[in-house]
């Protein structure tokens, strides 16, 4: 089946089997790697990409589903000059260790503070509580997130 | 663990009757997905292969949730963010929208819908696993052995099988009077939140009463129970993407101080979520208070069958029961 979908802003499709996974889809035919494979099952949020402003494990979730729909991965995050305020702040705070768990890790920051710029710790821990992060314990990447949002309104206020 | 799922058939209807009409054509070999989050795992575990999967996820007949004057109908793929996210559910039963934010993680409740949140299979490990049991066709449970591994399983109604409800919406639904309601090939049928989950006496190789072939289109929740006060809490060993050791799901109307109507109901604790009916009659009519919250501790789980490692759950269905009582003063 083909399947075609806005990723990153860009218009991309691809032929796929119909139990391709958007992850697989994602990785394998639009290589996109960002998105990565945790545990295949939901529980570890590493696969996490935005599906029209929503958070999904992309693991479990079928390619067709996310057929014109609009997808944010993390390769979307950056342009060649600038960081996202997120990206900033995890490399500023030092608030990854070996860094498997950032893509997803960021896109669900992404996802809440798109929505939520001035989120209080308790919001934030809510909203990563379907990543695991196995190396840095978790009080970095709180920090990090809660320094982008409060970048992210002040620029928004300057605007 | 390497991403992989069997291949198979991939269809799309465009109606309710479409998928009812594919459901029926495929039967056995057919397998309906709304958010796919219970689905893939069992695809991804090798154990399930259908041959014909059939997504009702885009049928927005199916998507939403209306004010229908004495209820509030909830179309089966409406989403658990949704759920949590809406203003009217949020007014008149606060009960479930609270019961649907603690499901899973935010990523899994934005796509995991709220009929496959009733309908999902139990989390047996052993099961899940693909195990022989009873539940699979084969003749013994290994749940249920001396040496099993059982802290998750049941106190109440273990008929050969020990494996419990996995679904943290059940009990909300079951305490708020929930109907729903059930298409197949064009027939409707309404079935009490209470008697659409089945226990392994009725069929052990089911949850539900939905057979192959039925969709579950709405879920209903008469106004009875808007505005009631409410107590949602939900014990796992994680706080998040884990399921239930125990929850209870408690309504009660209170007038002048003493407990008018009450329903209570736990998960986690048999194969349906069980009403605590000896904790709602001691209830009723009674003052609400120290005495009450005693009374509902002690009897909450009278009756219950403890496995080897599942003991804990007893004093545990009588400390939530004694919360939720003192959740009223
Ligand atoms: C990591 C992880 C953690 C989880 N944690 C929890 C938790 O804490 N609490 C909890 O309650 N659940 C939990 N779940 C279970 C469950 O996957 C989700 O709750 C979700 O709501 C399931 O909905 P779905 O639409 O994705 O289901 P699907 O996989 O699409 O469907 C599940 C089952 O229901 C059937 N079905 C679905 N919709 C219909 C319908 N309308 N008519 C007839 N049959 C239907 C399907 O055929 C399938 O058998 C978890 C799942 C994962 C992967
Ligand atoms: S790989 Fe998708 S949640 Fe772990
Ligand atoms: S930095 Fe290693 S898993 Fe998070």
């Amino acid at each position: 089946m083909i399947v075609k979908l806005k990723v990153n802003g860009e218009i991309r499709s691809a032929d796929v089997s119909p139990e391709t996974t958007l992850l697989k889809l994602l990785r394998e035919h639009l290589n996109l790697t960002g998105a990565k494979l945790g545990c295949d099952v939901g529980d570890c949020g590493t696969c996490t990409v935005i599906v029209d402003g929503k958070s999904v494990n992309s693991c479990l979730m079928l390619a067709g589903r996310a057929s014109g729909r609009e997808v944010t991965t993390i390769e979307g995050l950056a342009s060649s000059e600038q960081l996202h305020p997120l990206q900033e702040t995890f490399e500023e705070l030092g608030a990854l260790q070996c860094g498997f768990c950032g893509p997803g890790m960021i896109i669900s920051a992404k996802a809440l503070l798109d929505k939520n710029p001035e989120p209080t710790v308790f919001e934030v821990r809510d909203a990563l509580s379907g990543n695991l992060c196995r190396c840095t314990g978790y009080t970095k990447i709180i920090e990090a997130v809660l320094d982008a949002g409060r970048i992210m309104s002040t620029a928004e206020a300057k605007s | 663990m390497t991403d992989y799922m069997h291949s198979f058939d991939l269809f799309e209807p465009a109606s309710v009757e479409e998928a009812a009409q594919l459901a029926d054509k495929y039967g056995k070999d057919g397998w309906i997905i709304a958010g796919g989050k219970d689905s893939f795992d069992w695809f991804k575990d090798r154990h399930k292969r259908p041959q014909a999967v059939i997504n009702i996820a885009g049928l927005k007949q199916l998507h939403g949730v209306k004010d229908n004057g004495d209820h509030v109908a909830i179309g089966a793929v409406t989403t658990l963010t949704e759920i949590e996210d809406n203003k009217l559910l949020q007014k008149n039963f606060p009960l479930l929208t609270a019961a649907a934010a603690k499901v899973a993680s935010p990523q899994i409740r934005n796509a995991g819908t709220i009929g496959g949140n009733v309908s999902q299979d139990t989390r047996c490990s052993y099961y899940r696993d693909g195990f022989p049991c009873y539940r699979a066709g084969g003749n013994t449970c290994y749940a249920n052995t001396p040496t099993a591994m059982n802290r998750e399983h049941a106190l109440y109604d273990a008929i050969r099988c020990v494996a419990v409800t996995p679904s943290d919406t059940g009990p909300a639904l079951v305490a708020l009077e929930a109907e729903m309601i059930i298409s197949r090939k064009g027939k409707i049928r309404t079935v009490p939140a209470e008697k659409f989950f089945i226990g392994p006496a009725v069929d052990i190789t089911r949850m539900t009463v939905l057979e192959k072939g039925d969709i579950l289109t709405e879920i209903r929740i008469p106004k009875k129970w808007s505005g009631a006060k409410h107590y949602f809490e939900k014990i796992a060993d994680r706080q998040t993407w884990d399921f239930a050791l125990v929850s209870i799901a408690m309504v009660a109307k209170i007038t002048g101080g003493k407990v008018s109507d009450v329903r209570v109901a736990c998960g986690g604790v048999q194969c349906t979520p069980r009403r605590l009916t000896t904790v709602e009659d001691l209830m009723k009519g009674e003052n609400v208070g120290a005495e009450m919250e005693r009374l509902a501790k002690r009897v909450a789980a009278q009756g219950a069958k403890a496995l080897n490692y599942n003991h804990f759950k007893i004093p545990l269905m009588g400390n939530l029961a004694a919360r939720a009582v003192r959740s009223l003063t």
